[in-house]
C-alpha cells in the first residue's frame, strides 16, 4: 500500500483519526486522539477512509448536477426572454428535486424488441466514466481522491468510456432512431479524442508531468494566457465530448426526438441525463485544473473555493452558446474536427514545443513573453484556417458568391446585379 | 469563418437576458422581497420592520401577486350572455350555428300580442365543449338577445358539465362581450370590469315605449 | 463477393417533433443520406371542403380559419373575395382597408412562425422560436382587440369586415411598427449570419425555378428561387394596386434564401401597413345591405391571393342556393411540398429536417 494518499488532507484527517499509522504525516494523531482501530487495522482504516470519501465527493457532485440543472434552465428562460422555472421552492430551486422524485417513480420500459442485458446495462456504464473522473481533479490544495500520475491520460481514457455506454443504449433499443443517435455520438467521440488529446500536449510540455496537481502547480500564469490556443481546441472538443449545444447531434430533438434514449424511460433516463449533467461539471473542472490554474488564487477564499469560483464562468458559457447556437450537422461536426481542430491543435504542439526548447525552465518573464507569442498565433492560425474553410462553413457546396453574403434584390431588378 | 456570427448571436442573446423576461405568468406570478413591497407600496425596509414575517417569506420568494393579461372587450369566449327579456324564441341562433350546438324548444306564451310576440323557452342548452366560438349565434341574432361571454377558465371535469342549460343562462350575471355589439363598445363598457349591464341597455335599438307598442299593434290589427 | 445491404427505412413522423403537424415522411437512409423519401399525408383531413357544401356561405368563414390556423387572417380574406366577386357584392372602402391590414399583420405573424420553427428545425434550442412568439404576441394581441379571437378569427365578411376596428388598436399598431424593424434587425443579428447556420442552410435543398414553375410552386419558395411572382403586384386585389411595396427576390434557391425572402417580406409588409394606416378613410366597415345569408347567381368564381405561404385561392361554385355547390381550395402549403422528394434526396437527415422547415407548411392546410 503506497502512501501517497496522506498527502491528501481530506484523507489525512479521516485516516489518522482511525488508524495508529507510524506515519510521519500522521504524527500528531487526528482530533480524536491516537488512532481509534487497533494496530494491524490500517487496511481497514484505508478502505473506510476511502469509501467515506468516495461516497461524500460522489454525492457533493451530484447535488451540484441539481443545483447546476436549475441554473441552467434558469439561466436559458432568461437568455429566451422568459423566466424560467420559478414555481416550487424558491425561485424553483426544487424544481430538479421534483423532476428527480417524478422520473424515479416513472414506469420503466423496456421494449418488447429491445436486447434486455445490454438496454439495461447502458445507464450504469454511462454513469461509470462520469464518477471515476471525479478521481483525480484537484478540487483545491490537498483535495483529491488520488493524485494519479498519469492523471491527465486518465481522464482522457476514461472519459471515452461512455462511448461504449451510447452505442449500448443504441443497439440495446432495437429503434432506428436510437442507433442513429448512437451512430453519430461515435463518430464524433471518436473524433474529437484526438484534437482533445493533442491540444493538452502543450500544457504537459510546460508542466513537464501527466499528474493534475503537477499541472496546478505548474501555473504560475494560468495556462489560458500561455496555451490560448490549446484552450480554445480543448474547450470546443471538451463541449463535444459531453454532447451539448451546438454538438448535440446524439440526441438532436428536432432530428431524432431524442436520439440514443429515445426508448428509456425512468430512472433508466434519469441515469443518462445525470451522467450528461455531471459530464458537464466535470469537463468543466477539467478546464479548471488544467487552463485556469485550479484552486490558486488569493488566499482570502479557501482554494476549494476558488475552484468553484472559476467553474462557475466556464459553466455559464457551456449554457450561454447552448442558448444562442443552433446544432452542427454531423459532417459538418466531423469536417471541423479533423480539417479544422486537429490542424490547430498540430499548430499549438509546434510552437509549445519551440518555445519550451527556447525556455526549458521559464521564469516569470518568460511565460509573459510565451503569452504574447501564443496570442499572436492563436490570432493567425484560427484566421488562417477560417480563411481555408471559406466564408460559408465547413462543408456546403456552391461557394458562388463569394465572400459577401447575399442579400435579396428588389424586383425588377436583373439577377446578379445586387447580390 | 472565424466565428464572427457565432459572437453575434452570443450578443443578441445577453441583451434579451439583460432586458428580462416578457412573460406573463397567469394566473400569479412570485415577487420578491422588493416586488412584494412595491406591491404593497411601502419601502422594503419598512414592510421588513412593520411585517416581519410576511418580508421573510417574499424574500424567500414565496409571494405571489395575481397577473393576467388584459383582454380585449371583443373577447369571445365561454359562458354565453343571454337575456331572457330580449329573447323570442325565433332560433336564429340554433340554426344558423355552424355546428348544430344549440338546441331549443320552445312552446306558445300566453303573452299578449301587445306585449310582443314571444314563446316560453322550454329548453335552450348551449354545448360549450363543442363550441369553437365564431359568434354567429350572436351575429345572427335580431333581438341582441345573446351575447358572448368573456370566460376562458370554466374548466370541468365532465363533458356534462360543459352544456350549458337555460337555468344557468337566467341566474347567470351578465357581463357581455362587445363583439358584433357595437352599441355597447359606445358605452365605452369593458366587460372584464365584471360589471353587469341590464336587459334595457344591450339593445341595437332604441327600445319601443308602450305607447308605441300599443300604435304598432293594436292599430294594425 | 458484394455485400448485401439495404437501406434503412425510418418514418418520420407522423409524431416527430419537426413535421409541423402529423405528417409522415417514410425515407430511405443509407447510412445518414437520404436516398428516397416518401410523403404520406391527410393524417389531419377534416373534409372541410365537403363540409362547405352544407354550411351558408357566412358561415364557411369559420371553416376556413381552421384550414391555415397559423394565417387565419388570410384564409379569410381569400374565400370573402372569392364569395364577392361570385356574388358581385362591392366591399366598403374601409371594409378593405382593415382586410388588409389583418392580412399584413397576419403575413408577419405567420413568417414569424415559419423561421422560428425553421431554427427549431436547425436545433437552436428554443431561443429564436421564443424571439418571434415574443413578437407574434403582439400581433395576436391586436387581433384580439380587433376581433376577439387570437387564431381562429372569422373576422372578414362579405362587403368589408364584421365590426369596426376599436380606437384602441390604432396606438397599438402605431407602437408595433415603430418596434418591429429593430426587432427583426435583431433576428438577423441572431440568425442571417450565424457561420453554423450559413453552413447547414447555403446550398441545401436547391431546387431550379424551372421546376417549381411546373410544379405550381408559389409564394416566398419561388420568388427565393428567382422569379418575380407576386399575385399582390402582378394581379392585384384589394387595395394592393395603392399601395408601394418590393419584393424581394434571390437567386439561390437554397434553403437560406427562402429564409432570408421571409425576413425581407416582413420589412415589407410593416411597409403595406404604414400606408395602410395613412390611407385608411372613415366610414362603415362592411355594407350592412349585405344579408347574413347570400344567395349568389349561377356561376363560379376563383379569387387567388398572396397568402404568407404561396398563392391561396378559394374556387367557389355556386347553384344559387344559399350555401357552395362545390367549394374547392387551392393550398399553398400542400403545393409546395410537391417537390420535397426531389429536393432531399442525396440530402444528410438533418438536411432534409431542414429542408422541409424552409418549405414552411401547414398541415391543417395541407390535409384541410
Amino acid at each position: 500500500m503506497g502512501t501517497n494518499f496522506l498527502d491528501n488532507s481530506f484523507f489525512r484527517n479521516i485516516y489518522c483519526n482511525l488508524s495508529k499509522s507510524d506515519d510521519i504525516r500522521c504524527s500528531g494523531g487526528g482530533w480524536l486522539g491516537d488512532g481509534i482501530l487497533p494496530a494491524g487495522f490500517e487496511w481497514l482504516a484505508f478502505l473506510i477512509t476511502a469509501v467515506v470519501m468516495a461516497m461524500v465527493l460522489i454525492n457533493l457532485v451530484l447535488g451540484s448536477v441539481l443545483i447546476f440543472i436549475w441554473a441552467e434552465r434558469r439561466l436559458l428562460g432568461r437568455f429566451q426572454s422568459r423566466s424560467g422555472p420559478n414555481r416550487w421552492g424558491p425561485y424553483g430551486t426544487l424544481t430538479p428535486v421534483a423532476d428527480a422524485i417524478k422520473t424515479m417513480f416513472k414506469e420503466d420500459i423496456v421494449p418488447t424488441a429491445a436486447d434486455r442485458w445490454v438496454f439495461n446495462a447502458a445507464p450504469i456504464v454511462m454513469m461509470v466514466p462520469a464518477t471515476m473522473v471525479l478521481a483525480v481533479i484537484p478540487w483545491g490544495t490537498g483535495t483529491f481522491l488520488a493524485d494519479l500520475n498519469i492523471g491527465i491520460l486518465f481522464i482522457i481514457a476514461i472519459t471515452s468510456l461512455s462511448t461504449f455506454a451510447i452505442v449500448m443504449a443504441g443497439w440495446g433499443s432495437q429503434n432506428r432512431y436510437a442507433m442513429f443517435g448512437a451512430m453519430r455520438a461515435v463518430a464524433m467521440l471518436i473524433s474529437y479524442e484526438i484534437p482533445m488529446a493533442l491540444s493538452l500536449l502543450g500544457v504537459l510540455m510546460l508542466a513537464g508531468s501527466l499528474s493534475l496537481v503537477s499541472v496546478v502547480n505548474a501555473q504560475d500564469v494560468p495556462f489560458i494566457l500561455v496555451q490560448p490556443l490549446g484552450f480554445l481546441v480543448f474547450f470546443i472538443a471538451s463541449i463535444a465530448e459531453i454532447n451539448r449545444a451546438p454538438f448535440d447531434v446524439a440526441e438532436a430533438e428536432s432530428e431524432l426526438g431524442a436520439g440514443y434514449h429515445s426508448d428509456y424511460s425512468g430512472m433508466k433516463f434519469g441515469l443518462f441525463l445525470n451522467a450528461e449533467f455531471m459530464a458537464t461539471i466535470l469537463s468543466a473542472a477539467v478546464i479548471v485544473a488544467v487552463f485556469l490554474s485550479g484552486g490558486r488564487g488569493w488566499s482570502f477564499i479557501p482554494s476549494q473555493g476558488w475552484f468553484i469560483i472559476k467553474m462557475i464562468p466556464v459553466l455559464f458559457f457551456i449554457v450561454w452558446t447552448r442558448a444562442a447556437w443552433p446544432r452542427m450537422r454531423i459532417d459538418q461536426i466531423l469536417t471541423f474536427a479533423w480539417k479544422g481542430l486537429i490542424i490547430l491543435a498540430f499548430i499549438n504542439v509546434a510552437v509549445s514545443a519551440i518555445l519550451s526548447f527556447v525556455w526549458p525552465d521559464p521564469t516569470m518573464r518568460e511565460l509573459w513573453f510565451m503569452v504574447a507569442i501564443n496570442f499572436g498565433v492563436l490570432i493567425v492560425s484560427v484566421m488562417a484556417v477560417g480563411a481555408w474553410f471559406g466564408p460559408q462553413g465547413a462543408s456546403a457546396p456552391n461557394m458562388s458568391h463569394g465572400d459577401a453574403l447575399p442579400r435579396p434584390r428588389p424586383a425588377g431588378q436583373p439577377s446578379g446585379g445586387d447580390s | 469563418m472565424i466565428g464572427l456570427g457565432l459572437l453575434n448571436g452570443l450578443i443578441v442573446t445577453m441583451k434579451a437576458a439583460i432586458r428580462g423576461p416578457v412573460t406573463v405568468q397567469y394566473p400569479d406570478r412570485r415577487v420578491g422581497l422588493l416586488g412584494a413591497a412595491r406591491e404593497l407600496g411601502m419601502s422594503p425596509f419598512q414592510f421588513l420592520v412593520k411585517r416581519p414575517k410576511d418580508a421573510v417569506k417574499a424574500a424567500a420568494g414565496f409571494a405571489t401577486v395575481e397577473d393576467k393579461i388584459a383582454q380585449g372587450p371583443r373577447f369571445r369566449g365561454q359562458d354565453f350572455n343571454w337575456y331572457e327579456d330580449r329573447c323570442t324564441g325565433c332560433a336564429s341562433c340554433a340554426k344558423f350555428c355552424p355546428l348544430g350546438i344549440i338546441e331549443i324548444v320552445t312552446s306558445p306564451s300566453d303573452t299578449l300580442k301587445s306585449q310582443g310576440e314571444v314563446y316560453n323557452i322550454d329548453v335552450f342548452d348551449i354545448d360549450i365543449g363543442r363550441c369553437m366560438f365564431c359568434g354567429i349565434c350572436v351575429e345572427v341574432c335580431p333581438y341582441d338577445a345573446l351575447h358572448m361571454g368573456s370566460g376562458f377558465e370554466l374548466g370541468t371535469y365532465e363533458r356534462k358539465d360543459l352544456v350549458i342549460s337555460v337555468d344557468a343562462l337566467r341566474t347567470k350575471k351578465n357581463t357581455p362581450s362587445t363583439w358584433f355589439r357595437p352599441q355597447l363598445e359606445e358605452t365605452a363598457y369593458n366587460p372584464h370590469s365584471g360589471e353587469s349591464r341590464p336587459w334595457t341597455e344591450v339593445g341595437r335599438h332604441e327600445q319601443p315605449t308602450d305607447e308605441e307598442l300599443n300604435e304598432r299593434w293594436v292599430d294594425e290589427r | 463477393m458484394t455485400l448485401k445491404s439495404e437501406p434503412v427505412i425510418v418514418n418520420v413522423g407522423p409524431q416527430h417533433p419537426s413535421t409541423h403537424g402529423v405528417m409522415r415522411l417514410r425515407v430511405a437512409f443509407d447510412g445518414e443520406l437520404v436516398t428516397d423519401a416518401e410523403m404520406i399525408i391527410g393524417y389531419l383531413h377534416r373534409g372541410s371542403e365537403k363540409l362547405a357544401e352544407e354550411r351558408t356561405f357566412t358561415q364557411v368563414v369559420t371553416l376556413t380559419d381552421r384550414m391555415d390556423y397559423v394565417a387565419a387572417m388570410t384564409n379569410n380574406q381569400a374565400y370573402i373575395l372569392a364569395v364577392e366577386k361570385l356574388a358581385g357584392i362591392e366591399p366598403t372602402p374601409r371594409g378593405v382597408w382593415l382586410r388588409m391590414i389583418s392580412a399584413e399583420l397576419q403575413r408577419i405573424a405567420s413568417h414569424l412562425i415559419a423561421i422560428g420553427f425553421l431554427m427549431q428545425d436547425l436545433g437552436a434550442m428554443g431561443t429564436p422560436l421564443m424571439y418571434t412568439m415574443r413578437e407574434r404576441e403582439d400581433i395576436m394581441d391586436m387581433f384580439e382587440l380587433m376581433c376577439g379571437a387570437r387564431i381562429t378569427n372569422s373576422y372578414h365578411r362579405p362587403s368589408g369586415v364584421f365590426q369596426d376596428a376599436p380606437p384602441e388598436l390604432w396606438p397599438r399598431l402605431e407602437a408595433f411598427l415603430v418596434e418591429m424593424p429593430g426587432r427583426i434587425d435583431e433576428y438577423e443579428q441572431l440568425i442571417s449570419g450565424n457561420e453554423i447556420i450559413l453552413s447547414r442552410m447555403r446550398g441545401i435543398g436547391i431546387i431550379s425555378p424551372e421546376d417549381m414553375i411546373n410544379a405550381s410552386i408559389t409564394g416566398p419558395m419561388l420568388r427565393a428561387g428567382g422569379v418575380d411572382w407576386d399575385i399582390r403586384h402582378q394581379q392585384p386585389y384589394e387595395y394592393y394596386d395603392r399601395v408601394e411595396f418590393d419584393r424581394p427576390i434571390m437567386d439561390e434557391s437554397d434553403n437560406y434564401a427562402r429564409y432570408l425572402v421571409r425576413v425581407y417580406e416582413m420589412r415589407e409588409s410593416l411597409k403595406i401597413l404604414r400606408q395602410c394606416i395613412d390611407q385608411i378613410e372613415p366610414g362603415p366597415a362592411r355594407d350592412p345591405e349585405v344579408p347574413f345569408v347570400i344567395r349568389p347567381p349561377k356561376g363560379d368564381a376563383y379569387v387567388p391571393i398572396e397568402g404568407p405561404k404561396g398563392e391561396l385561392g378559394f374556387y367557389l361554385v355556386s347553384d344559387g342556393g344559399i350555401s357552395p355547390y362545390r367549394c374547392k381550395v387551392r393550398p399553398p402549403s400542400l403545393l409546395n411540398l410537391t417537390l420535397l422528394r426531389e429536393m432531399v434526396i442525396g440530402l444528410p437527415m438533418a438536411a432534409m429536417i431542414v429542408t422541409f422547415g424552409t418549405v414552411d407548411i401547414n398541415m391543417g392546410e395541407v390535409d384541410r
